[in-house]
């Protein structure tokens, strides 16, 4: 089905889409409504234009496809599934994310991937197509963040990257230089590490187009928690 | 007041909304786009404030302060009235046109006014024009109970009403104006009452700021202004920044990039890493000025003469976006509000925290 959404309200507009019984929604002239696939279950939503905030938030599964930028809060908490968003996404994405999969072919604002967190086979992506903003991964619990900056823009990550990280890990393509917090260390990511993150890149690939492969030979950067007792105290128990 | 308006029964999903453009080139345009603008983030506001600045507005009467009052009854107006009089020449008055709705009740007189000082007045204070406005500005608001200046700028003038802002814009008739900037505000009130006078933009001579977030130095930036003569009497934490930068850039004659780097200063281990001079004019503005320093989340438009300028808090704990087209800067929280009145841009971004984004007209 598909949703003419100019001049909706996001109340009506999330009503229509609940409404729906197809399993496939194509929602057109889409300008800002908020919370677009929240809590969505086994279905799929594209999205013509602009997503606004909290679009994916919440969601367990099926695919939430966004052409064009989504806004602030992209998959906020969301538990499974997978996000695909063509242009940018504003700050905050990825917040608290428990499950599912987020890839972004462009930039991600501010405190993307804020205290993501992973439990047995519940392990979140971020994959970040260009560069992230201020606070990537602040307080990460768990799960995987990956910043490609395909773009290769002088700084691929924002200051105070990592802070109170204590799980989970982050790969940047290419080295840092933006100072890190004594919480974590950063190491060239090895072959065992790559073998974790071919997945993601060919998924992103397959999605945005790209050499998967050639990208997984590249040269990336891995960021993991340096100091076992607070991975202990807050992430191991 | 019913229950389901009681705290912890409202569902807030977040604060403001902000919205501003400005034609480099000096074309103007009427005040449609900017109400669509804002209306694309309804839910930012809900209904205690909405407003809206124009620059350019008044080319007929370009050289003479064009006051906008708020009175609460004939007896305050009359009084305020003399009180101009007796100050300025007063060339033009009038109330202020306005649509009537039945979404905006409860206002108050709404006036304008034209005006200069006289001279003997003015050569009597011993001070330049714009201290002259902006003192008298300052002791209406302060002393005259029920008299408000909520405009006081030349060529420009501000809007604002409780209500939604969409609502606002049509009620002060602003497609009949003509302006080269437009700037909007919706208001979600957390602290303080909404109220006519507490509605966004906050202006003083020719400066207008509208803000999204809330002042978590308020206390202490009020009491350092308050030194200097800026009285704070609106209620709320926004009006403090109009006076913070008229200080700064008006008395201090500092530029506005160097106000921002006081407002928003950079966090001193940041400061440690730049290169020498640049790390030494930071230090100082930071030392120099630092009860002026304001600290919790915001994200700011400051309207002056021939230009926008767009600032977020260091951390940037509120949404803003900026995208330019051709020949015309957009500023707003979120990227729906630009959208809505240009769907293609050239380019769209964020700037960072702290980062000061200015656009003039081109001279």
């Amino acid at each position: 089905m598909e949703i003419y959404a100019k001049g909706m309200g996001y109340l009506q507009l999330n009503e229509a889409v609940r409404a729906c019984t197809d399993n496939r929604i194509s929602i057109r002239g889409c300008n800002g409504q908020r919370f677009i696939a929240c809590a969505s279950s086994g279905r799929q939503i594209d999205v013509h234009g602009v997503a606004g905030n909290g679009a994916g938030a919440y969601m367990e599964s099926g695919v939430l496809n966004v052409y064009g930028n989504a806004q602030d809060a992209l998959a906020d908490t969301m538990n499974g599934g997978e996000v695909y968003v063509f242009g940018s996404c504003g700050d905050a994405a990825a917040y608290a994310m428990r499950g599912g999969e987020v890839f972004v072919r462009g930039d991600a604002g501010y405190r993307a991937g804020v205290h993501m967190k992973e439990y047995g086979e519940h392990v979140p992506a971020l994959v970040i197509g260009g560069r992230a903003g201020c606070f990537l991964g602040e307080y990460l619990a768990g799960g995987i963040i990956a910043v490609l900056n395909l773009q290769n823009s002088a700084q691929a990550l924002g200051e105070e990257a990592a802070r109170g990280m204590h799980g989970g890990r982050i790969y940047v393509r290419g080295g840092i230089n933006v100072p890190l917090p004594d919480c974590v260390t950063a190491r060239t990511a090895d072959k065992e590490d790559m073998c974790v993150l071919a997945g993601y890149l060919k998924k992103f690939c397959a999605a945005f187009g790209g050499d998967a492969k050639k990208l997984a030979a590249e040269e990336f950067t891995l960021i993991t928690p340096a100091n076992k007792a607070s991975k202990r105290l807050y992430a191991g128990n | 007041m019913e229950e389901r308006f009681f705290e912890g029964n409202v569902r807030i999903p977040s604060g403001c909304a902000i919205s501003g453009f400005i034609h480099r080139d000096g074309r103007v345009s009427d005040g449609g786009a900017i109400i669509t603008s804002i209306a694309a983030m309804h839910e930012r506001s809900n209904g205690l404030g909405g407003g809206f600045a124009g620059y350019g507005i008044y080319p007929e009467y370009k050289d003479y302060y064009a006051l906008h009052l708020f009175y609460s009854d004939k007896v305050v107006k009359r009084e305020c009235e003399s009180f101009l009089e007796e100050r300025f020449d007063i060339i033009n008055l009038s109330k202020i046109p306005v649509r009537k709705t039945p979404k905006i009740v409860d206002e108050p007189l709404i006036w304008r006014y034209f005006v200069k000082p006289l001279p003997t007045r003015l050569a009597e204070s011993q001070l330049d024009e714009d201290e002259f406005v902006s003192r008298c500005a300052f002791r209406i608001n302060t002393y005259m109970k029920g008299a408000y200046v909520f405009s006081c700028g030349k060529n420009m003038g501000a809007f604002k009403a409780v209500g939604y802002p969409e609502d606002v814009g049509e009620f002060y008739r602003l497609d009949e104006y003509k302006a080269y900037s437009w700037m909007a505000h919706g208001r979600y009130p957390t602290n303080t009452p909404g109220w006519w006078g507490g509605a966004h933009p906050f202006c003083l001579l020719d400066m207008a700021v509208v803000h999204n977030g809330e002042i978590s130095s308020y206390d202490a930036n009020r009491r350092n202004m308050e030194m200097y003569g800026y009285k704070c009497n609106l209620q709320t934490d926004t009006e403090v920044i109009t006076y913070i930068f008229d200080y700064l850039v008006r008395k201090q004659g500092l530029t506005l990039k160097e106000a921002c780097a006081v407002i928003a200063a950079p966090f001193w281990h940041k400061i440690e890493r730049m290169p020498q001079q640049e790390r030494e004019r930071a230090e100082y503005l930071r030392r120099n000025f630092s009860g002026l320093l304001v600290t919790g989340p915001f994200s700011v438009i400051l309207g002056y003469k021939g230009g926008l300028l767009a600032i977020n808090d260091r951390l940037k704990l509120r949404s803003m976006v900026v995208g330019e087209y051709k020949n015309t800067t957009y500023i707003a929280s979120e990227e729906c509000a630009i959208r809505a009145i240009a769907p293609v841009l050239d380019r769209l971004y964020a700037p960072e925290g702290g980062e000061a984004v200015i656009a003039e007209v081109m001279r």
